[in-house]
């Protein structure tokens, strides 16, 4: 009788866990099958090589967005990659104290703000000083969101590196900065780049902050100082427009954002794994 | 009874016991974590090219001891030193640590090689202590690793990594990385508590051989490695250093009650 209970709770629970495993795996699964009918079988060469045409022009592509993404992820890049590595170096090396404490916390809540409100941040110091939107606030706005991930990841990383690496180092003579610069980071590598990957890939689909930043444009930015178009605000614009081929443009873009943030996602882990097996 | 060096000791710590030339004295060490007194009072001397073990059961101090040597302990936060260690006569607190621990070199207790090559490993030492030129660095290399009798199993693989290696050549590259930079003091803490017997005999031989050419200190929780490895073995119990004496007098005739009892397995 006990047993018969014990064996109907196991399986009860069993398939509640399975079906809510299927349910996560089957969200993205069912996310990216739906993109690849809608947006992957109309996907032309035109898309990554055209300017977007007018509406009711056929052809066309997001040529621009796609350049425009990648220059607002390069200028985050510079901001939020040296900030946050070297917030994490200090973190992990030199923190420990009350200053850490609150530095740790301060980062956590920055990582809690609204990226909209990231947005209007980077709208108050750079776009309404200069009187016109820009891709530098655009690249301002992802940057100062890159920074939280950044230094709890760097540090992360490199508390992960054994003490006994660090001790073999200074016994040998090696200064704490030496330690770190010659072992410390090195032995991180991997895992440092790991982290800068997946933290490009999450502000890459950021709309928001750009939406009064970089807020959009139907043509080629020459510099940094002009508004610029970006995938994710490109997809927003299309999508809620009333015209069919827009729409069917929207769900090509989607499909193109979503396969390079996994392709970056998937490289990412791949490296990982592969430090973590050769270093065991 | 077979005490008469101890009290000699205790007596005059100064004076080199039965000729030896002293490499590192200690007089009065006190070492503190926070609150907690983990050394009391510990005054003995390590005799230059001789092998000095020191035995006693978890928690006793002995790696604390060997980490205040080459001021390793001086990382850890809240902790406090005081009392006197001399290297040749020259107080290690007034050296640049850097160097002290160019000097005096130290094993731990499990394998740490970096994650770099095994050539990697071994020039690390001299590298960031001043640039070498490449063939001397080969030298230098080979010279480590045929110390650490290594060289035979390792030669034909020297850019592979590190971490290929089997457990107890891993110590023996960590001992002969300690090696390149070549320490007149060489510090093994429980060298070979990770290790399988067969590993363990051959760091054994290398300390045999090692000895010519460096002073060296071993932390061990193995009696019969210190019976087999040490000329002078010093016991320790709570932080106190019991009895410090030549090994066979330390095995064979213990002056103090509590080493008997550690040795012959009563404690401990």
């Amino acid at each position: 009788m006990l047993s018969f209970r014990r064996k109907a709770v196991n399986a009860i629970m069993l398939s509640l866990t399975g079906v809510c495993t299927i349910l996560a795996v089957g969200t993205l699964l069912f996310i990216l099958g739906y993109l690849f009918f809608h947006g992957g079988t109309s996907l032309t060469i035109n898309f990554f090589t055209k300017l977007p045409t007018p509406v009711g022009e056929a052809g066309g592509g997001m040529a621009n967005a796609l350049l425009g993404s990648a220059k607002l992820l390069l200028l985050a890049s510079c901001i939020g990659i040296p900030i946050g590595f070297l917030g994490g170096v200090y973190l992990a090396e030199f923190g420990g104290s009350s200053f850490s404490f609150v530095v740790r916390y301060t980062t956590d809540l920055l990582n809690g703000v609204p990226s909209i409100v990231i947005g209007i941040f980077a709208y108050t110091l750079i776009v309404l000083p200069q009187g016109h939107f820009s891709t530098l606030s655009g690249g301002l706005a992802l940057g100062v969101m890159m920074i939280p991930i950044a230094i709890r990841s760097s540090e992360d990383f490199l508390r992960a590196v054994p003490v006994s690496l660090r001790e073999g180092a200074m016994a040998l003579g090696a200064s704490k900065a030496k330690t770190i610069l010659t072992v410390v980071i090195p032995a991180a590598k991997a895992g440092l780049l790991t982290g800068i990957m997946l933290n490009l890939a999450r502000v890459a689909g950021e709309t928001a902050p750009l939406i009064f930043t970089a807020f959009g444009n139907r043509y080629w930015s020459p510099g940094w100082e002009q508004p610029t178009a970006a995938l994710p605000v490109m997809i927003y614009t299309y999508a809620i427009s009333p015209y069919p081929d827009w729409k069917q443009q929207a769900w090509s873009a989607g499909f193109v954002l979503l396969m390079l943030v996994l392709t970056v996602n998937i490289f990412a882990r791949m490296i990982l794994t592969k430090r973590g097996n050769a270093a065991r | 009874m077979g005490g008469h060096l101890f009290h000699m000791e205790m007596a005059d710590l100064k004076t080199p016991a039965l000729g030896e030339a002293s490499k590192l004295s200690t007089t009065n060490l006190v070492f503190h974590y926070g609150s907690f007194k983990a050394l009391h009072g510990i005054s003995l001397q390590v005799f230059d090219k001789r092998v000095t073990a020191f035995i006693g059961p978890s928690g006793c101090g002995k790696s604390t001891f060997l980490r205040t040597l080459n001021r390793m302990n001086e990382t850890i936060r809240s902790s406090r030193v005081e009392g006197e260690i001399l290297l040749d006569g020259e107080d290690i607190f007034k050296l640049e640590v850097s160097a002290l621990r160019r000097r005096v070199g130290m094993v731990f207790q499990r394998p740490n090689p970096f994650p770099k090559s095994i050539f990697d490993n071994i020039a690390y030492g001299p590298r960031i202590n001043g640039s070498v030129s490449r063939s001397a660095m080969k030298d230098n290399v080979e010279q480590s690793l045929r110390r650490a009798a290594l060289w035979d199993e390792v030669k034909d693989k020297l850019h592979d990594s590190a971490y290929g290696l089997s457990g107890g050549q891993q110590q023996r590259l960590c001992i002969a990385r300690a090696l390149a930079v070549n320490p007149e003091v060489l510090l093994l803490d429980e060298p070979c508590s990770a290790l399988d017997p067969i590993a363990t005999a051959k760091i054994e031989d290398l300390i045999f051989q090692l000895k010519d050419s460096c002073t060296i200190v071993i932390v061990t929780h193995n009696m019969q490695q210190a019976a087999r490895v040490a000329d002078y073995t010093g016991f320790f119990l709570m932080g106190k250093l019991i009895e410090f004496d030549n090994t066979t007098v330390i095995f064979k005739n213990p002056a103090r009650k509590e080493t008997e009892d550690y040795i012959t397995g009563r404690f401990g």
